[in-house]
């Protein structure tokens, strides 16, 4: 059974955890449509003419946040856009209180980015408007899952029996959370791969598979996927230095060698090359980084129109 | 004034009675216990049928906010918990502000505490100048001024050296020291127990580690010194295993477990609850059995509420900013006979020990035993009481709990100070007789 078009029309989308695999594929083949949007010559429809969508960021971004600003564009919703230091969380007030003032101004949507986990979830119980986590601290990121889903799934035409492996800085990371979920529901075989101070406790019960070999993890992957390492780590002797880690756990053309011939090599960015990733793989015939990128969009705007009803009365 | 408290089940497992007894209660004193006494010109009182007459609870640890922070509690609102709670004593932590390390703050807190004129009263002084972990507060001052044993709750008796001298010192004086036991290296900024779900729930993990390694260090520092020690609201089963090894040593060790602690894990992290943010944190299963298994079997030698009130304001933020703690006082005997009594994980004489016996004894101070010329300090309970919680009709200024709407068999019927009774449950039928 597949979900109907209006299953997702009036939710909040806080995490991949509260969805169903009906309920990503449907939001995968509603983004293939999406994705035509961006190739005509008029890149707009008018799906979400009249709806207002605020973009909230509490976190810098540059890549999220112009993804979702042309996602509802193109979807012609009007979009208000606020960073944190133009806010008035500098004067004191609480996200509550910020986010209860702009919704006296009747939006329909928030797109949400915040440093600590749950902040979507405490929003969702005093809002009226529905919430898109843009991502919440360590907790998940469901457009970026939703978006790597997207890429694999129009590079390999399945997601299911695929072997993924995901490597970088694990504990830290909301894009490592929201793929292990949303990967595992769809049938393939996750690996997680990092230095054992970077990775989470009790990771194996999300649905991976967790090795601190990057050998084992690549071979005979259909994905590799690099995830950020922040220089700042190294303060918290998670790892001695970046050159160590890259000698260590860098993805190198030697090691991409291990995995599948026709294997695809996927980071959510902002890339360090030369720390998680080498450039001679990241720019190689096989990295796929910019395609998650356009993809970004389309798969936004499934989820923009989705959650505003669209599809109602198909 | 006479009062003889007839028709009751009396347990005081401090004289060895578990069984329908009549009390004499004169000026304020216990004066006579003891089957079919006669009255004799006291005013002759029953006790609501099916409940139970123990020595007054003593809850060893918890939080009246007062001097500084009084948007959270005061020590009259905090001792209005008390005795609607059960409770006839409560010993309150010194992180107030500012911190009572000096006797004229412990002065205050007694002086407001016999306006208040509910429950008693024991201050606990800091162990070291601002709780700051450098230079020993004046342990001597504190003592004379009130104050029944020292902590620097909140956090740990900072270095080793510290906690061997203030463990030298304090002995002279007869008091405990009671850690907050946590390396707080190891704790860094994390704010729920380190496990699946934090993991899950991207919340930074507090390791069972910080605490146990600290429990460790205490306990071979009580042995070296012979001083007493007394683990605050330990949660770990590391720390109990360390507890148990102590005890067997002769180590003067003891510890208290609260019980949000025996009641509840960090699957309730799931939703983000700021009411199950506290620290220590809701630990896994394994560290709940193992506390509830504790408590069974005399390792655990208190149960205490670490009662945190917060207002809800500081609570209605997103998880890792709220501040760490929960209420407890008027939740900790539901939670009690629901949880460990009812399903005869322990008797009522062995719950008595852990809410009252054990926690004076420790304390050094009044109670624990209805022995004729002891404090009528009296605590009635309810065991068969259907009750639900209900923050709303709490007598504490916070309602922090994650317990609302629990619906739990067991509760008060009256507290009794002094011979004096400061609370009567409306609830319970035949209740009202008791006021006096």
């Amino acid at each position: 059974m597949t979900a109907t078009a209006t299953a997702l029309a009036g939710r909040h989308l806080l995490g991949i955890a509260d969805l169903t695999a009906d309920e990503i594929g449907l939001i995968l083949d509603t983004a293939e449509a999406m994705k035509e949007v961006a190739e005509r010559p008029i890149k707009k429809v008018p799906a979400l003419r009249g709806k207002t969508v605020i973009n909230l960021f509490y976190e810098p971004s540059t890549r999220t946040r112009t993804s979702f600003e042309v996602a509802e564009k193109r979807l012609s919703a009007d979009t208000l856009n606020i960073a944190v230091a133009t806010s008035s969380v500098v004067k004191g007030e609480t996200l509550i209180d910020t986010v209860l003032n702009l919704e006296a101004m009747h939006p329909d949507m928030i797109v949400l980015r915040h440093a600590s986990s749950g902040a979507g979830h405490l929003l969702s119980k005093v809002c009226r408007a529905r919430i898109i986590n843009a991502g919440d601290g360590m907790h998940e990121h469901p457009t970026q899952a939703l978006l790597d889903a997207f890429t694999i799934r129009e590079r390999k035409g399945r997601l299911a029996g695929l072997k993924v492996a995901i490597i970088g800085d694990l504990l830290h990371s909301r894009v490592l959370r929201s793929n292990v979920l949303l990967l595992s529901k769809m049938g393939a075989d996750v690996w997680a791969c990092a230095p054992p101070t970077l990775i989470p406790r009790g990771l194996e019960r999300l649905g991976a598979h967790v090795t601190t070999s990057v050998d084992e993890a690549v071979r005979g992957a259909d994905v590799v996927m690099m995830l950020r390492i922040q220089l700042e780590r190294m303060e918290g002797n998670f790892f001695p230095s970046l050159r160590e880690y890259f000698n260590v756990f860098g993805m190198t053309p030697e090691r991409v060698a291990l995995a599948r011939e026709d294997a695809i090599i996927m980071h959510p960015g902002p890339m360090n090359r030369g720390v998680e990733i080498a450039s001679e793989v990241a720019d190689g015939p096989r990295s796929v980084i910019l395609d998650q990128v356009t993809n970004g969009v389309a798969v936004r705007m499934a989820v923009l129109y989705l959650l505003a009803g669209g599809g109602d009365g198909d | 004034m006479e009062i003889l408290l007839t028709g009751g089940r009396l347990v005081d497992p401090a004289n060895g009675i578990d069984g329908p007894c009549d009390l004499r209660i004169v000026d304020g004193l216990v004066a006579e216990v003891g089957e079919g006494l006669a009255a004799r010109g006291a005013t002759v009182r029953e006790v609501p049928a099916g409940t139970i007459v123990c020595p007054g609870l003593i809850d060893m640890h918890v939080h009246l906010r007062e001097p500084g922070q009084e948007h959270k509690e005061t020590i009259a609102s905090g001792v209005a918990a008390a005795v609607a709670g059960g409770f006839t004593a409560v010993a309150c932590m010194p992180n107030t502000e500012p911190v009572n390390d000096h006797a004229g703050i412990t002065q205050l807190i007694v002086a407001r505490a016999q306006e208040a004129g509910l429950a008693r009263v024991y201050p606990i002084g800091a162990v070291s100048r601002g709780s700051k972990g450098e230079l020993l507060a004046e342990l001597g001052e504190l003592k004379a001024a009130g104050c029944v044993a020292v902590s620097d709750d909140g956090r740990p008796v900072a270095t080793a050296l510290l906690m061997r001298r203030a463990l030298e010192y304090a002995s002279v004086f007869g008091m405990p020291v009671i850690d907050h036991c946590e390396d707080p290296t190891l704790k860094g900024d994390g704010v729920a127990h380190e496990g699946f779900h934090a993991s899950r729930l991207g919340l930074r993990g507090l390791p069972a580690a910080a605490e146990e390694i600290m429990v460790e260090r205490d306990i071979v520092l009580a042995g070296l010194t012979g001083g007493a020690v007394h683990i605050a609201h330990m949660s770990a089963r590391g720390s109990l295993r360390a507890v148990r090894a102590g005890k067997a040593r002769g180590i003067r060790v003891t510890a208290e477990v609260t019980p949000h602690h025996f009641a509840l894990t960090d699957e309730r992290l799931e939703g983000y609850d700021t009411n199950v943010k506290m620290n220590p944190p809701l630990r896994e299963e394994a560290d709940r059995a193992a506390m509830v298994e504790g408590i069974a079997d005399g390792s655990v030698d208190v149960i205490a509420t670490d009662h945190a009130p917060h207002h809800y304001d500081e609570k209605n933020v997103e998880f890792d900013r709220a501040p760490f703690g929960i209420v407890g006082l008027e939740t900790a005997v539901p939670l009690v006979l629901d949880r460990l009594v009812h399903p005869g994980t322990i008797t009522l004489a062995r719950a008595v020990e852990l809410l009252s016996v054990n926690p004076a004894r420790i304390l050094g101070v009044a109670g624990g035993s209805l022995s004729a010329g002891a404090p009528a300090d009296i605590t009635i309970l309810a065991p068969d009481l259907e009750t639900t919680v209900d923050p709303a009709r709490f007598r504490s200024k916070s309602r922090n709990t994650p317990f609302g709407g629990w619906r739990l068999k067991g509760g008060v019927a009256a507290t009794i100070v002094g011979g004096v009774v400061k609370y009567v449950n409306p609830d319970v039928v035949g209740a009202d007789a008791l006021k006096w």
